[in-house]
């Protein structure tokens, strides 16, 4: 790994993508995450790539679809209001089979909202989003380190599914300063292309489109699409689960709540309430495996979330009738207080008595 | 014997699915013989619209991406720089550019995107069904102005060749019909030298042509020819709205 050096979550996500061999950038300005498009637009053409603001996220995400169209690396981001009007082109990227990372720093919602974290977008991140039958792997680093290490990978992963890759952060991960490494090497020689509309010369035509009128191959068309998301599912899982106290009772989190979640199950700790946490590192594929792996400890499961709950119905599918499901949230920019998760725990500790809480 | 006529290269040989009586097929033509002339055809990247031509790509011998509605020219713009020594061009109807995708076309222009667009305007949604288009003219009856356009509910059609040629980014802007010999004649010169401007790295071009819908507008194809001169030259007349070579027209 090369020097260790301070960096701003966005800016972090930047070098992280040029790192990665990103040379294309489409965006437009919104809040909490302009630190990464003006990152871009200086670094950029210190590489030799292109940083275009668009007239709109519309149109980014759909210079975003023709960059990858011609075979480039390509990067977009944006803020949950941004993101839904972006949804219609990663629709189109899914339909097209074209990778791209799209990185969304979210705000709180509906509509227009405020502008400080939240994760109020999970359902939005993890059902595709858009129109149509589709999945797009979603990363949720929880650290800067974290997020460079993600964002590299994001573009590999979407080269070699063919298929965008969102990475959700929020307004505190994108502002806050951590220590973080890039490796010292070069990135991978990306995937030939084949594939890739640069010219027929030589070769026979390449189309790119995602219209299929006959319903008996559009139908083929998203079979084919789902086998690749079940390839998806099996492969790039990621979770983290951490129970140094041998716990019963699991709280699930990610990103900046999976920070608060730790401290809140020190405070329990502390207070005789031994808790573990789960942590979804991708939220689509949502690790299912991690519960099953728990299973026959786990008496609650407890998720946390900057929502209103969106998250706890994956952590209801995934529990599976084997442990009772809480969940506590605050909306709309309000980040939980570890006190106020202990407070949680007590209650849910109440409920399913018989626990081990120590003398 | 002598060959004096044959389908351009860049043609596909496939039967289009276009209505008899439309000049979609004579613009794409014109398209392929540009890209033939100029030898482009190796380096050539075309998008398609949503609208009547969505299936363009299957009509040429060229690399062929499809984009959502109105945003050809940002997918353009997206191909165009990642390769900049390739030549990108969008084809695209009056509904995609000059209603849903007014943004992104005023935006390509004003940036001097090194595309070219092609700009059939034939005041209709041809593929829905014949609904009012921003380009509809007042008075004209379509499924969504049964009564004809009122300028007091619907406004005035949009004019694109004249607005766009106020953008500082465009190098060339013409209109043009495909109504005769002359005018196809004509027509071809315009999307020759649009591909020049772009091939010379001029900047933005458009060629708009006006072009029949008989199907929607209800007519046969020769009073849909005639419908063109009478109806809508007037309110969009021929010309080149400017042009690199001799400054603003």
């Amino acid at each position: 790994m090369g020097e260790k050096m301070l960096m701003k979550g966005n800016e972090a996500i930047g070098e992280a993508a040029i790192k990665a061999g990103c040379r294309f950038f489409f965006g437009y300005p919104i809040t909490p995450q302009n630190e990464l498009p003006e990152y871009m637009s200086r670094r950029l053409p210190e590489v030799g790539g292109v940083f275009l603001q668009a007239e709109s996220e519309v149109a980014a995400i759909n210079m975003v679809y023709g960059a990858s169209c011609a075979g480039g690396r390509v990067m977009t981001s944006s803020s949950s209001p941004g993101i839904s009007l972006k949804q219609e082109g990663i629709s189109y990227l899914a339909g097209s089979e074209l990778p791209a990372v799209i990185v969304n720093i979210v705000r709180g919602g509906p509509g227009l909202g405020g502008i400080q974290p939240a994760q109020s977008d999970y359902f939005q991140a993890t059902r595709g989003g858009g129109h149509g039958d589709y999945r797009t792997l979603v990363y949720a680093p929880s650290t800067i380190q974290e997020m460079v290490d993600l964002v590299m990978m994001a573009f590999d992963k979407a080269d070699a599914y063919r298929n965008p890759v969102l990475v959700l952060g929020d307004g505190i991960l994108g502002q806050m300063m951590e220590p973080v490494e890039f490796p010292d090497e070069p990135p991978p020689e990306p995937l030939a292309k084949p594939w890739a509309t640069t010219g027929a010369e030589g070769r026979p035509p390449n189309i790119i489109s995602s219209i299929i009128l006959d319903p008996e191959l559009l139908d083929k068309h998203n079979w084919h699409l789902m086998e690749k998301y079940e390839q998806i599912r099996k492969k790039e899982t990621r979770w983290e689960i951490y129970d140094p106290y041998e716990a019963e009772i699991f709280l699930v989190a990610y990103g900046t709540m999976a920070r608060v979640a730790r401290a809140a199950i020190e405070a329990a700790h502390s207070r005789g309430i031994d808790c573990g946490l789960v942590r979804p590192i991708t939220l689509w594929p949502f690790p299912e495996r991690a519960f099953d792996e728990l299973a026959d400890r786990a008496r609650a499961y407890l998720s946390v979330e900057m929502s209103t709950g969106q998250m706890v119905d994956d952590v209801k599918i995934a529990a599976a009738g084997r442990a009772p499901v809480y969940f506590y949230g605050r909306a709309g920019g309000v980040v939980p207080s570890p006190a106020e998760i202990v407070k949680k725990i007590e209650l849910i500790f109440e409920e399913i008595k018989g626990g081990s809480k120590r003398a | 014997m002598r060959k004096i006529f044959e389908r351009p290269k860049s043609l596909a040989e496939a039967a289009q699915h276009y209505c008899p009586g439309c000049t979609h097929g004579i613009v794409h033509r014109l398209v392929a013989e540009a890209v033939d002339e100029l030898g482009l055809a190796g380096r050539t990247i075309g998008v398609s619209p949503v609208g009547c031509s969505v299936f363009a790509y299957n009509y040429f011998n060229l690399d062929f991406v499809q984009a959502a509605h109105g945003r050809a020219p940002a997918v353009a713009t997206g191909l165009k720089r990642v390769l900049p020594d390739r030549v990108v061009f969008t084809y695209q109807g009056d509904g995609d550019l000059a209603s849903i995708g007014a943004a992104e076309i005023v935006h390509a222009a004003a940036r001097g995107e090194k595309i070219t667009v092609v700009f059939v305007n034939n005041a209709i949604y041809g593929m829905t069904g014949g609904q009012m288009a921003p380009t509809t003219l007042v008075g004209q009856k379509t499924t969504t102005s049964p009564y004809g356009r009122q300028q007091e509910v619907a406004g005035y059609p949009i004019r694109v060749a004249e607005m766009l040629s106020t953008m500082e980014g465009a190098a060339y802007i013409a209109r043009v019909a495909v109504i005769s010999p002359q005018s196809v004649a004509r027509a071809r010169k315009a999307m020759l030298k649009a591909f020049t401007a772009q091939l010379e790295g001029k900047g933005f071009s458009l060629v708009e042509v006006l072009s029949t819908c008989p199907t929607n507008w209800g007519m046969t194809p020769v009073e849909a020819l005639k419908w063109v001169e009478t109806a809508m030259m007037p309110v969009f007349p021929l010309g080149v709205f400017r042009d690199w070579e001799v400054g603003e027209a």
